[in-house]
């Protein structure tokens, strides 16, 4: 089998497959590092030669420090697991109460239509503008912080999941009913696959949503712990190398989420974009 | 007092009896009525497909040549008429369809095999069953590229081949392509006709062909129909009943090429009008 190539024809000849490059070091592995490299030293000189007080904003070194003691075993560490937490509680309860209610809207046109309009406002109006009503019904507490986040990823995962079901292939679901397929086979033999392309755009702003909504509601939200409590706090102390550090993390957590489902969809959803 | 005086008179219209269609017919169609925004496509549309034959369909644009092939497989509802398999409903009737978008007709999210296996398992077929069929298609169509790959790993002619191959795997009754080779290169489409007249050989499989190209749909048919422009009709039921298999010599032989003047003519007279 192995010099099958020498007689290839049309009908061996695979699909043209990527060729991995062999290695050979190169230096556009770099390139990633170029702009965040640049943004640092920029920064660094900012402050060396006080264009900016270092009071408002510290050295790159030092916030860095800041930062990596707070993670290793210090407070930001523990702030960082409080709102990690309740983002990933806010998410899941969004997904538990989304997914299904998207995907029985999508496949169910009228009942879609009746409540596209309620869908497509609350998708509009900014979630932190309904902070003081969740205050109104659940209190300062922590569910209300979780309450909150869950609503504005839900409204996400559901439009998005009807939205995929909606939009699945017409084809796909005619040839699946031509060879005698039920509706229910219909359904979960080709129309939940359809609309997981879809979930996980839906899923992948959810998480970011939550971790938005999560962040503001513990600045302002009588909040005792979080990254966002973090920040007012370090802010209001004038302790800026604290509230730099805790930014970072923030972004830290919001990027490593990003990364997470990205690598998700591409291994769950293997046939996007072919 | 109750009794309305001069009450409408309502005719009652019997239902036009059912004449079925010559000895050997597959599939009969009977009064079938299709519109489309206000306009008739099909009205009182009657048509007998052989059975164990290969029927072309063939016509001008926008005539309804796959919507003929869809509403007879059941994708398009007809507005009425009556469609019988051997006298049967479609739903009691084994029926395989090949798409001529290939990408949209198998489902990625599943190995090629599974493609393939899928309406066998639809139908309640034990692993064992299903595995000694998967290996008999795989045989008779020779398959040289590897089924365990998804669908968007294959080349274009690999993924109509295994469609065909989903399509023939429950034994169907009645085979309908629409413009199968329509998205492939020649080199591909002749060795699918090739392929796909040779399971007709081995299999006899009712087949509805629609296509665009005369030369192939003469090529493979026993009956080419033509079609008019809408409302569509019957314009002729053309015979050709060259030997098979057939070859690329048969392309010169005298008989195909008039079947295929003779068919032009008729097309050209249609369109024409």
């Amino acid at each position: 089998m192995a010099d099958h190539s020498s007689q290839t024809n049309a009908w061996q000849r695979a699909a043209p497959r990527e060729i991995k490059q062999s290695s050979m070091f190169s230096w556009s592995v770099l390139l990633p590092f170029t702009g965040p490299l640049f943004l640092v030293l920029v920064w660094d000189f900012a402050v060396r030669f006080g264009f900016i007080k270092a009071i408002l904003l510290p050295l790159p070194v030092d916030t860095l420090a800041t930062l990596v003691t707070g993670m290793a075993g210090g407070s930001l560490l523990f702030d960082f697991y409080v709102t990690l937490y309740r983002t990933l509680i806010a998410f899941g309860i969004a997904v538990l109460g989304g997914m299904p209610l998207g995907i029985l809207l999508g496949s169910n046109e009228k009942a879609y239509r009746s409540v596209e309009f309620l869908i497509d406002f609350f998708r509009s109006t900014p979630a932190s503008a309904l902070i003081p009503l969740f205050l109104l019904i659940f209190g300062t507490s922590d569910i209300n912080k979780i309450a909150i986040a869950a609503f504005g990823a839900w409204l996400l995962i559901v439009f998005n999941c009807a939205y995929g079901v909606i939009n699945a292939r017409k084809q796909r679901i005619a040839a699946a009913k031509v060879m005698g397929a039920t509706r229910w086979q219909i359904f979960k033999d080709v129309l939940i696959w359809e609309s997981l392309q879809a979930s996980f755009v839906g899923l992948r702003s959810a998480v970011s949503m939550a971790l938005v909504i999560v962040v503001v509601a513990e600045m302002f939200i009588g909040s005792e712990s979080g990254l966002g409590h973090k920040i007012i706090n370090a802010q209001q102390v004038m302790n800026t190398k604290m509230m730099y550090a805790a930014i970072m993390s923030a972004g830290i957590l919001g990027y490593l989420l990003n990364i997470l489902f990205l690598a998700l969809e591409r291994r769950i959803v293997h046939w996007s974009g072919r | 007092m109750s009794r309305v005086l001069n009450s409408p008179v309502f005719a009652d219209v019997p239902r036009p009896r059912f004449v079925p269609g010559p000895l050997g017919t597959h599939i009969t169609i009977r009064g079938l009525k299709k519109y489309f925004a206000g306009w008739p496509l099909y009205e009182n549309f009657d048509l007998d497909i052989p059975k164990s034959k290969i029927v072309s369909i063939f016509g001008p644009n926008g005539c309804g040549k796959s919507t003929l092939i869809n509403m007879i497989a059941g994708l398009i509802p007809i507005d009425s008429g009556e469609i019988l398999f051997d006298g049967k409903s479609l739903k009691e009737t084994k029926i395989g369809y090949v798409f001529q978008n290939y990408r949209e007709a198998l489902f990625p999210w599943w190995r090629t095999i599974d493609n393939i296996a899928y309406p066998l398992k639809l139908m309640g077929k034990t692993k064992a069953e299903v595995d000694r069929r998967l290996e008999e298609l795989v045989d008779s169509f020779e398959v040289r590229f590897d089924l365990n790959r998804y669908p968007y790993e294959l080349s274009g002619g690999q993924q109509q081949t295994a469609s065909i191959m989903r399509a023939l795997a429950p034994q169907p009754e009645v085979l309908f392509l629409d413009e199968p080779f329509s998205a492939l290169d020649y080199e591909m489409t002749l060795f699918i006709r090739e392929k796909l007249q040779e399971v007709f050989m081995k299999t006899k499989t009712t087949m509805m062909l629609v296509s665009h190209d005369l030369e192939e749909a003469v090529y493979l048919a026993d009956q080419v129909l033509l079609l008019t422009k809408r409302p569509t009709s019957i314009a002729e039921m053309l015979y050709y009943d060259d030997p098979r298999p057939r070859t690329v010599a048969t392309l010169s032989e005298p008989s195909f090429v008039l079947a295929k003047r003779r068919s032009l003519e008729i097309f050209q007279r249609e369109v024409r009008k």
